[in-house]
């Protein structure tokens, strides 16, 4: 990769920008902190990517993030389908990820008892 | 350099820019107490005993580390510093055994100054002692972790002064205590004996091994003819345990008190320090002038230095001159020269040195060289604080005593012998006798004043008969490393070495700051007992040490020649290569 | 076939469990009526707090908050909203999560920590372009001095003067610190923003160096933390391949360097002159200030040590102007903090609040109260430095000044919540000696009086104590706030300090009449089977894990109380409520 420079560093930004908030996509963001990983998030990323190819989904975008702060409901996950609300689902169990496959990004319908509202969406955001 | 003003107790001082609140008081007549804090080392800051006021802020400042600030108003002693330091000194004392009344530093003891000043009379607090065994593996030093009060002022001499980095602090919290790395005995650390540690500590957790009572029992004994000998340090110090001030001269004292307990027969390390002088005035010429041997030459008569060199620097060995130190050659000369000279069997003789230094009680059983005359040449090393105690042991009313001589045959000595005891004594006595061992002649002005003094390193250079002579003296530990890679260096770049002569003395100042001298030494005090020695060395009848018509007629009537056969076999020793750590 | 239309009903605990449900079902059903069943989903979500005067709903794709609290309301928002597209004003929630302004964790949960492109989307090394090109030092510091920023680690210090010492010294090598040590239990924010956003701190020092000169960093992490060093190393490999770190930063003649280096597992490493004597491979014991680090710190050099969340600000100022973060917090406290909600409540997790929130709103509205409805007792902030704070302080707002005034700090922003079954003579005890087994050992008032002072409530824990302990304990308690050499001596009385100023009855509870109200400490506590309830079971006896309870069946148990080791297993076993503990 090239070393950017002022000049470069504008058009690269502005690439990343609309790769990052692409929602032409399916997204499925697993929070990937040491909180996550320690209430089983990696058994949940394992069990998504699992699913995605079992169920031969297209156009799937599964990626880490950090802490967003819901640590008594790690694992979290947030999941974008284009047309639907982007919501974040808490406690997500291997279980809980593959309702989530089924009901959400394949049927389309948000799953019962597990959402719970995104701290990152709050007051002041960047 | 600027100056700042500020108030200390509403009382207005200036001082220097960097000074801290703890000397500014010294101006003003104010003492803040400390306890850790020692003037020959970087504040530590720990103990929290110094803690003062400064108005304008809720917290309480080490006087010991924080510099003056303009305008600054301090507040040393008022009801609630007063409470918080004696709070702190509870808290120190709870830790601490309760048995002053047997232990070495009784009457001699910082923690006990500090308690007496403080007006303890009750400790409030739980008792908790450590139950840590005592160390006292080596000849010379007892470390008594129970007593120690973590001040860390052993750590840092051996650390930041001495370089030997036989202590350190090990353990954290209040399982913390000072022991050289991983518990090891101080026995097999690279422990150089200097007893600089002991020198510093406050209290009776780091003390030399007292001896005296080998000392008492031989002088009951009958059978035994003592012989006792002091070295020059000794002369200028011990007069600070009877209220004299350091550096006052008690030679004559001295001799008169040791008669008093009983030694048969007194003498002076003096007289050993001009028969080095002629050993190792010759090994110099030897070397420098004919080509034979190693250059630089490096003075040897300080056992610590040598300890270090065996362990450290056995790169240095063949450099090293084999002269023993004085007081050992004046103890192989006792059991051989003076016994015959006075028909005494030397089996019967206890020779006990009284030094300012630890190092000699390791340096008597050495080698086997420190055997020569065929029994141990030194029987007992003491310090001067031993003598001291065995003085007031034995009743001597020593501020009154009338002046007397040493006894004749290895006790006369010159100004050079006697100047052995400061930082660059050795060199200049040396040069005063190569001079004439080289050109035959007498010195016109014998005083070589530029390696005196308290510099770390000195350097200088003489000419003798058209030669340059380029010497270094080397004092604390620390300041010898920099003196041997500059030596390394040139050995490295196949020059010509920087120095031809080089004196390297253990103590900060030179012997008269030894292990084994009186407590509270400071450079001030070092400055007045050097002051006491270049004294005697003026009033001396004679200032080159081969001017010593006794040592004349020692090698006339025994030794034979300078380096020669019984010269070797009786004044000098070897040197071998020794593990750091001997685990 | 799709939704168009999702409602999102917020189901609460305990009674507003029944209320919502009833919301939720009712929210079908009113859909069914109207038909429009099939284009609008209507599902469960867990509540973040608790709204005693309705139900929280949501609604998508809008995103609107309603409160529900009549069969009226969800008709109106069924009919204007859903089917008639307007919001329904009367009805709208505003409170929701205006509790949080996320500064600090701006980027946490929304990019790839491992993908520096994600971080460069959202403004990434902009900051530090801007410092590069367009501005002075002195604009810089003129910034941080307008944002009011203030160390975050616990002490507080103004962040512009720190920098404004260091770029005023001339010297060849400069140094900047992040200190990432995290010592003080029940704290990760840290953690979280290292794990999270790792390029926002290497922006951060990054622009430090160019400001005050200097051309090295060092980040100080704790060992314990190895994802975080992970997530580091991945950043400085990314940044520097793009040359946003290392040599000529985005073709400038700026080099700016970062390394790693490890704490061993000492918390008083976290103290700044300590933490550089680690650096230096030396025993991290604390060096008397002044000097103090930013004139002469790191091998002699002047040198910034600043906090993880301190420079995760830093970024922020410079693209927004330090008067947008001044904008937030309170006259003395600019800015947000982020704080690590645990212990007795609902929610734990991470909150970065606005300083100025109240700690009743950190407990009740961001925590969702206390778990299993038990009475709140205290909050402990600042970790082993910190101070307890009990009810009626609730409504204090958070900043510096106010948490010391109550005899705590905000120290680097634990909050550790009690209920009625923690014993605040246990509590100060554990931070005590937290204290005491991370203290360095140099300075005596911390080594000994730490102990001393934990021997002491151990003693009043255990049922010994008397009331002349109490001005003991103050007493080395003031002595070592005053006479130790560094910030963990100093503050290590704290808890003890706030434990008997705000909950003196207890302590005295404990002392006079040997009773220990939360039923902690075992010495103090006795469990009995009361006959007139035994029915002889034995269940009690079998849970007994030391054999302790004696008793045949269908006849009245006994409690051995030479083997009770008061676990409370027997409690847990007796259906009967036979089994009490005094």
């Amino acid at each position: 990769m090239k070393k950017l420079t002022p000049k470069t560093i504008r058009a690269f930004r502005e690439e990343q920008k609309a790769a990052l908030y692409d929602n032409t996509k399916i997204r499925i963001t697993i929070g990937m902190g040491s909180c996550g990983i320690a209430a089983g998030a990696e058994e949940a990323l394992e069990t998504f990517r699992e699913e995605v190819a079992n169920n031969d989904i297209k156009d799937v975008v599964i990626k880490q993030t950090g802490c967003i702060g819901l640590c008594y409901a790690e694992p979290t996950v947030e999941v974008q389908v284009p047309g639907m609300p982007t919501v974040v689902y808490g406690k997500v169990t291997a279980d809980a990820a593959r309702r989530i496959i089924d009901k959400h990004v394949i049927r389309k319908r948000l799953v019962n008892d597990l959402i719970f509202d995104n701290p990152t969406e709050c007051a002041i955001t960047l | 350099m600027n100056m700042i003003k500020l108030e200390i107790n509403n009382i207005p001082v200036e001082v220097e820019t960097g000074t801290t609140i703890l000397n500014a008081a010294k101006k003003v007549q104010v003492k803040i107490p400390t306890l850790c804090y020692h003037p020959d080392l970087v504040a530590w800051a720990a103990c929290g005993i110094c803690v003062v006021k400064i108005e304008g802020s809720p917290k309480m400042v080490r006087a010991c580390a924080t510099p003056v600030e303009e305008g600054m108003k301090v507040i040393t002693h008022d009801p609630e510093i007063i409470e918080v330091r004696k709070t702190v000194l509870e808290l120190i004392l709870s830790t601490h055994p309760n048995d002053c009344l047997q232990c070495p530093r009784n009457g001699n003891c910082e923690l006990q100054n500090l308690a007496a000043e403080f007006g303890i009379r009750e400790i409030h607090l739980e008792k908790r002692l450590r139950n840590l065994p005592i160390d006292d593996s080596t000849t010379s030093l007892i470390l008594n972790p129970e007593k120690c009060i973590l001040c860390g002022r052993c750590a840092h001499v051996c650390q930041d002064m001495q370089n030997v980095w036989a202590l350190e602090f090990v353990g954290r919290g209040d399982d913390t205590r000072i022991a050289p790395a991983a518990d090891a005995k101080l026995s097999e650390s690279p422990c150089i004996k200097c007893g600089q540690c002991a020198a510093h500590c406050p209290v009776g957790a780091i003390y030399e091994k007292d001896e005296s009572n080998k000392v008492w029992d031989a002088l009951e004994d009958p059978e035994l003819h003592t012989v006792v000998q002091i070295a020059p340090a000794v002369r200028v110090a011990i007069g600070e345990a009877f209220g004299y001030a350091p550096g006052t001269l008690l030679t004559g004292k001295t001799y008169a008190a040791l008669r008093r307990i009983g030694f048969n027969a007194i003498f002076d390390t003096n007289f050993g320090a001009d028969l080095t002088i002629i050993e190792e005035g010759s090994e110099f010429v030897q070397r420098f002038v004919h080509g034979k041997g190693e250059i630089p030459l490096i003075t040897s008569c300080c056992p610590s230095w040598v300890d270090y060199m065996e362990k450290y620097a056995p790169d240095f060995i063949p450099n090293f001159s084999t002269a023993k130190s004085p007081h050992e050659m004046v103890g192989a000369m006792s059991k051989t020269y003076y016994a015959q000279k006075a028909g005494i069997d030397p089996s019967k003789i206890f020779m006990v040195s009284i030094m300012p230094c630890t190092a000699k009680k390791y340096e008597i059983t050495r080698s086997e060289e420190m055997f020569s005359s065929g029994y141990q040449d030194i029987d007992v090393s003491l310090t001067t604080r031993e003598l001291t105690r065995m003085i007031k042991a034995a009743g001597i009313d020593f501020n009154n005593l009338p002046e007397e001589d040493a006894d004749p045959i290895l006790g006369t000595y010159t100004g050079a012998g006697t100047i052995f005891g400061a930082t660059g004594g050795v060199m200049e006595a040396a040069l005063r006798t190569a001079y004439f061992l080289v050109t035959g002649k007498e010195l016109e002005n014998v005083a070589f004043t530029a390696v005196r003094g308290l510099e770390g390193i000195k350097e200088a250079s003489i000419d003798i008969n058209g030669k340059e002579i380029k010497i270094a003296v080397a004092h604390w530990m620390s300041n010898i490393e920099t003196v041997l890679n500059r030596i390394r260096e040139s050995r490295k770049k196949g020059e010509e070495p920087p120095y031809h002569f080089i004196e390297v003395m253990a103590c900060r100042g030179g012997c008269i700051s030894g292990g084994g001298q009186p407590y509270g030494t400071t450079d001030e005090i070092r400055e007045q007992r050097i002051k006491g020695l270049y004294l005697d060395d003026e009033k001396s009848t004679y200032r080159c040490s081969h001017q010593n018509p006794d040592i004349i007629k020692l090698y006339k009537d025994f030794l034979g020649e300078p380096l020669g056969e019984n010269a070797h076999k009786y004044l000098h020793t070897t040197y071998r290569q020794r593990p750091i750590y001997k685990i | 076939m799709t939704y168009k239309n999702f409602i999102l009903v917020y189901i609460g605990l305990g009674e507003n469990k029944k209320r919502d449900k009833k919301i939720h079902d009712d929210f079908i059903k009113k859909l069914i009526e109207h038909n429009i069943d099939d284009e609008t989903q209507v599902i469960k979500a867990g509540a973040h707090k608790l709204c005693d005067t309705g139900t929280i709903v949501k609604v998508f794709p809008s995103n609107t908050l309603y409160k529900c609290s009549s069969r009226e309301d969800i008709s109106n928002i069924i009919e204007k909203h859903i089917i008639g597209g307007n919001t329904v004003s009367d009805l709208l929630y505003a409170d929701h999560y205006r509790e949080q302004i996320r500064v600090v964790m701006r980027n946490c949960g929304i990019i790839d920590p491992e993908a520096i492109g994600e971080y460069i989307a959202r403004d990434g090394y902009a900051a530090l372009e801007k410092v590069i090109f367009e501005m002075t030092a002195d604009d810089v510091i003129e910034e941080l001095k307008k944002s009011g920023i203030r160390g975050r680690g616990g002490a507080g210090f103004p962040t512009w003067k720190k920098w404004t010492f260091t770029k005023n010294v001339d010297s060849d090598m400069k140094y900047i610190i992040c200190n990432a040590d995290e010592g003080d239990p029940g704290a990760y924010m840290d953690r979280s923003t290292l794990e999270g956003d790792p390029h926002s701190i290497l922006e951060a020092m990054t622009i430090a160096g160019h400001t005050t000169g200097a051309s090295n960093g060092i980040i100080y992490i704790r060992a314990e933390y190895p994802l975080a060093i992970e997530r580091l190393e991945i950043a400085i490999r990314q940044a520097k391949e793009l040359g946003l770190l290392g040599d000529n930063i985005l073709g400038s003649k700026f080099n700016f360097d970062i390394e790693l280096r490890y704490g061993a597992g000492a918390f008083v490493c976290g103290e700044e002159t300590a933490l550089i004597a680690s650096v230096e491979g030396k025993r991290g014991m604390p060096s008397p200030r002044p000097p103090f680090p930013a004139v002469k710190g790191l091998w002699g050099k002047p040198t910034i040590i600043n906090n993880v969340e301190t420079n995760a600000n830093i970024p922020m100022i410079i693209l927004k102007g330090g008067e947008w973060l001044a904008s937030i917090g309170t006259e003395g406290s600019k800015g947000t903090k982020v704080f690590a909600l645990t212990g007795k409540i609902r929610n734990t997790g991470l909150a970065e609040v606005p300083m100025g929130t109240t700690l009743r709103e950190m407990i009740y509205d961001i925590g969702g109260g206390i778990n299993n409805d038990k009475a709140f007792k205290a909050i402990q902030t600042g970790g082993p430095s910190g101070g307890l704070i009990p009810e009626e302080f609730m409504d204090t707002p958070i900043d510096y000044e106010n948490l010391q005034n109550l005899g705590s700090i905000m120290g680097s922003g634990g909050m550790i919540v009690m209920d009625s079954d923690d014993c605040i003579v246990d509590i100060a005890k554990f931070y005590l000696k937290f204290s005491v087994d991370e203290s360095c050992g140099k300075c005596a008032p911390c080594r000994i009086g730490g102990r001393t002072l934990l021997n002491m409530l151990t003693k009043i824990s255990e049922g010994k104590g008397e009331l002349s302990d109490i001005p003991q304990i103050k007493r080395v308690c003031k002595a070592m706030q005053k006479a130790s050499l560094c910030g963990l001596g100093q503050a290590a009385p704290n808890p003890v300090l706030s434990a008997l100023r705000h909950f003196e009855k207890e302590f005295k509870m404990h002392i006079e009449e040997k009773k220990c109200p939360a039923k902690k400490c075992i010495d103090l506590i006795t469990y009995n089977i009361l006959p007139d309830k035994c029915i002889g079971c034995t269940m009690c006896a079998r849970a007994c894990p030391v054999n302790a309870i004696s008793g045949e069946r269908q006849k009245i148990h006994v409690i051995d109380q030479n083997l009770c080791i008061k676990c409370g297993a027997c409690l847990k076993a007796c259906k009967f409520g036979a089994v009490s503990c005094q």
